[in-house]
């Protein structure tokens, strides 16, 4: 019996660290302070209408739910709305997917709930398009001439390079630890091509607000699912006093 | 006919209407009283006995959440994922009642999981409760299946390609597998006729028959009376007016102590469902908030986390592990024909039984026996009243090492469930298998060592302490 079990805590513990080994570049962590930050996520729902909803859909969103995050219709209607002049209409995007297939190799999947697709045991879905708008790198070898660490061989290009600039990615040859013949072609960070439109800090600060309201748009509810919820548990918490209490004094008789 | 009641003239209105209701339809009145305020539980219910009324009170979610989600859900392949998204977004609610229903499918597991080990930990379905733990067995499988059904619904990766995966095992059949798979797709790929026919399935079909197991259920408790800790019969002790001892009326005390479980239960249920929906992707998974896509395969499809034991042991039938099968066969065989106190005959048919056995099982792919070992893990629970020989049914007059047993056997269950969730590996492999067959020796050799050891004394009348 002992031995079952010690073989098996000790193949669980092998498991463990297998599972733990794969997978390509560490996600960075998010910024969540951002998700209830008004001003961030307005920022953010500016960058996608601007930058993302060109090629990518929303269409689960609609234009007037962006009232949650502090903006009047009359703001919406006049900043955000390219597509479409109905405020109840959900985000669309007139871009033709047969023709996206043959521009990028495949169509750009809608962004409705793409945040909490992408979330993995690297992290949240947060955590990894905050890695991966901010790991786009030169490569001439592809088609669109950009590639990404978080997503290799991406099709997309990079949207928001007016802002980061260009960059290279550079690599170095190191020995394999598990194979001394052998040599493995090693990221070691990126060099600046070309500068952009902000600083290196301006932009990832730009990525966590657009990130924070892709976040927020997987889930429009999420703010008021946790006040609520704060609410039901202390009403519980106060009822389960009582039922403990009643439950007693009914059980008093029991002998 | 009961006989016609008579309310004293001057008897308040509400008795007065109560008579009336009374004498016109005495049944109601007959089942509160077989239910509920006549019906003697034991007084010495512990922590363990909470969770049938709390699976009770999940199926009451299910099935009213079921109702208005049903109202906003479209059943169209082209429609569904988006109708799932409108219900999140713009019915009034419909968030909190969507989260209601994915949490309270996996409540139900865990609740029906903690119930069924009860009945194992304190032998509830030993004489005279046989029927009743078969129809508890009835539930779970249909529970599985109205999980497995439902989760086709919201139409995301996980979704299709979980149906997929686990549609395509009944093609391993032999002979009739890809008919049968055919009828249950109605497609040849999993399509909208498949997620027509799950949609009803899941809502009308299978719930009725569920609701049915449930009355049946309860009736058959009911009529021979709970278990308790102590697996001490109530009725054997009773007093003058012949009520069990150690018997208390279901009602007030067990729904007061009901509704104490159920705020505690609750807490955890809302905490889940206000702060962690998603519960880390096992209880709404990542890849399901990606649309189904019938030419995209996930690179890793796993199973919602309930069924995850099962499909571990599915996987670990490979054709290697075929002979490990093959050899507990023969070895059984031989046990069989050496130990067993029967006839010629008999053994001669154990033999033939199993080489032909063996025999099918070098002749089918090992994939048909892994659809067949996942199964039998369920069906095997349905003879358990007959594979348990201890002489005592709870656990706290059982040797000591039998609790060992029973906390190796959830401790198996639980890494089975873990490595379900996993991709598969070499060792992952190797553990699941040897788990495998620790689930089944657990079982069939139960015959044999539920039977060894020092038992305790079992006392005439249960342990309790006044509260």
């Amino acid at each position: 019996m002992k031995r079952i079990l010690l073989s098996l805590l000790l193949a669980f513990g092998l498991a463990g660290t297998a599972a733990a080994s794969e997978g390509g570049v560490a996600w960075d962590k998010f910024p969540p302070a951002k998700l209830t930050d008004m001003a961030a996520l307005q920022n953010g729902a500016k960058l996608f209408a601007n930058y993302c909803l060109n090629c990518h859909a929303a269409s689960y969103m609609r234009y007037n739910r962006l009232r949650d995050i502090g903006l009047t219709e009359d703001e919406i209607k006049a900043n955000l709305m390219f597509a479409t002049d109905k405020v109840g209409a959900t985000m669309n995007v007139a871009l033709d997917p047969k023709q996206a297939k043959d521009w990028f190799g495949a169509t750009p999947p809608d962004l409705s709930v793409i945040a909490r697709s992408r979330a993995g045991t690297g992290g949240s879905g947060a955590d990894y398009l905050y890695t991966y708008l901010r790991t786009y790198y030169r490569d001439e070898t592809k088609a669109t001439g950009w590639n990404n660490l978080a997503f290799p061989s991406v099709g997309m290009p990079h949207a928001l390079w007016e802002l980061q600039g260009q960059r290279g990615a550079k690599y170095v040859e190191v020995a394999d630890p598990h194979d001394p013949q052998k040599k493995i072609h090693r990221f070691d960070g990126f060099e600046q091509l070309t500068p952009g439109k902000l600083t290196p800090l301006q932009y990832d600060e730009a990525v966590g607000d657009l990130v924070a309201y892709l976040q927020w748009m997987s889930e429009p509810a999420q703010g008021q699912r946790v006040r609520i919820g704060v609410w039901v548990l202390m009403f519980l918490a106060v009822f389960t006093v009582i039922a403990w209490r009643l439950n007693a004094a009914y059980w008093k008789d029991v002998k | 006919m009961a006989e016609f009641k008579e309310a004293p003239a001057n008897a308040s209105t509400t008795t007065k209407v109560m008579t009336w209701v009374e004498n016109r339809f005495p049944t109601a009145f007959d089942a509160y009283r077989v239910h509920m305020s006549e019906y003697y539980a034991p007084k010495n219910f512990n922590f363990w006995y909470f969770f049938g009324s709390l699976a009770m009170l999940v199926l009451v979610i299910q099935i009213v959440t079921g109702i208005f989600l049903v109202m906003h859900y479209k059943p169209d392949a082209s429609l569904a994922f988006a109708s799932v998204e409108y219900i999140m977004r713009d019915v009034p609610g419909g968030w909190i009642i969507r989260y209601m229903h994915s949490t309270g499918a996996s409540a139900f597991f865990i609740v029906v999981y903690l119930h069924m080990f009860r009945g194992l930990l304190y032998g509830s379905y030993r004489k005279p409760r046989e029927l009743v733990w078969i129809f508890g067995c009835a539930i779970f499988l249909c529970l599985m299946a109205e999980a497995f059904m439902g989760y086709l619904l919201p139409w995301g990766q996980m979704s299709y390609w979980g149906a997929q995966v686990i549609v395509n095992l009944f093609a391993a059949v032999p002979f009739v597998g890809p008919d049968l798979a055919l009828l249950i797709r109605g497609d040849y790929v999993v399509s909208d006729a498949t997620l027509n026919r799950f949609f009803s399935f899941h809502v009308i079909a299978v719930p009725l028959v569920l609701l049915g197991l449930v009355v049946a259920h309860i009736f058959a408790l009911h009529d021979v009376g709970s278990n308790n800790p102590d697996g001490v019969e109530i009725k054997a002790k009773k007093d003058a007016s012949g009520r069990p001892l150690d018997g208390i009326p279901f009602h007030p005390y067990y729904t007061v102590h009901d509704i104490y479980g159920v705020s505690v239960f609750l807490m955890v249920f809302t905490a889940i469902l206000f702060f962690a929906p998603e519960f880390g992707g096992y209880f709404l998974e990542y890849n399901n908030f990606i649309p189904a896509d019938p030419l995209k395969t996930p690179p890793h499809i796993a199973p919602v986390w309930y069924f995850t034991p099962f499909y571990s042991m599915l996987r670990a039938i490979t054709t290697e592990m075929m002979y490990v099968l093959i050899a507990c066969v023969l070895l059984g065989a031989v046990l069989g024909v050496l130990k067993a106190k029967a006839g010629m005959l008999v053994k001669g048919a154990i033999l033939v039984g199993a080489v032909l056995l063996v025999a099918a099982m070098l002749a089918t792919d090992a994939k048909f026996w892994g659809v067949v070992v996942m199964g039998g893990a369920v069906i095997i629970l349905f003879f358990l009243p007959w594979l348990d020989h201890s002489p005592v049914k709870s656990i706290r007059y059982r040797p000591d090492w039998h609790k060992y047993m029973y906390a190796v056997f959830v401790f198996v269950f639980a890494v089975l469930a873990y490595l379900g969730t996993q991709p598969p590996s070499p060792v992952g492999e190797r553990v699941s298998q040897v788990g495998t067959l620790f689930y089944f020796g657990f079982f069939l050799l139960m015959p044999w060592w539920s039977r060894l050891g020092e038992f305790k004394p079992v006392p005439d009348r249960v342990t309790f302490a006044a509260h």
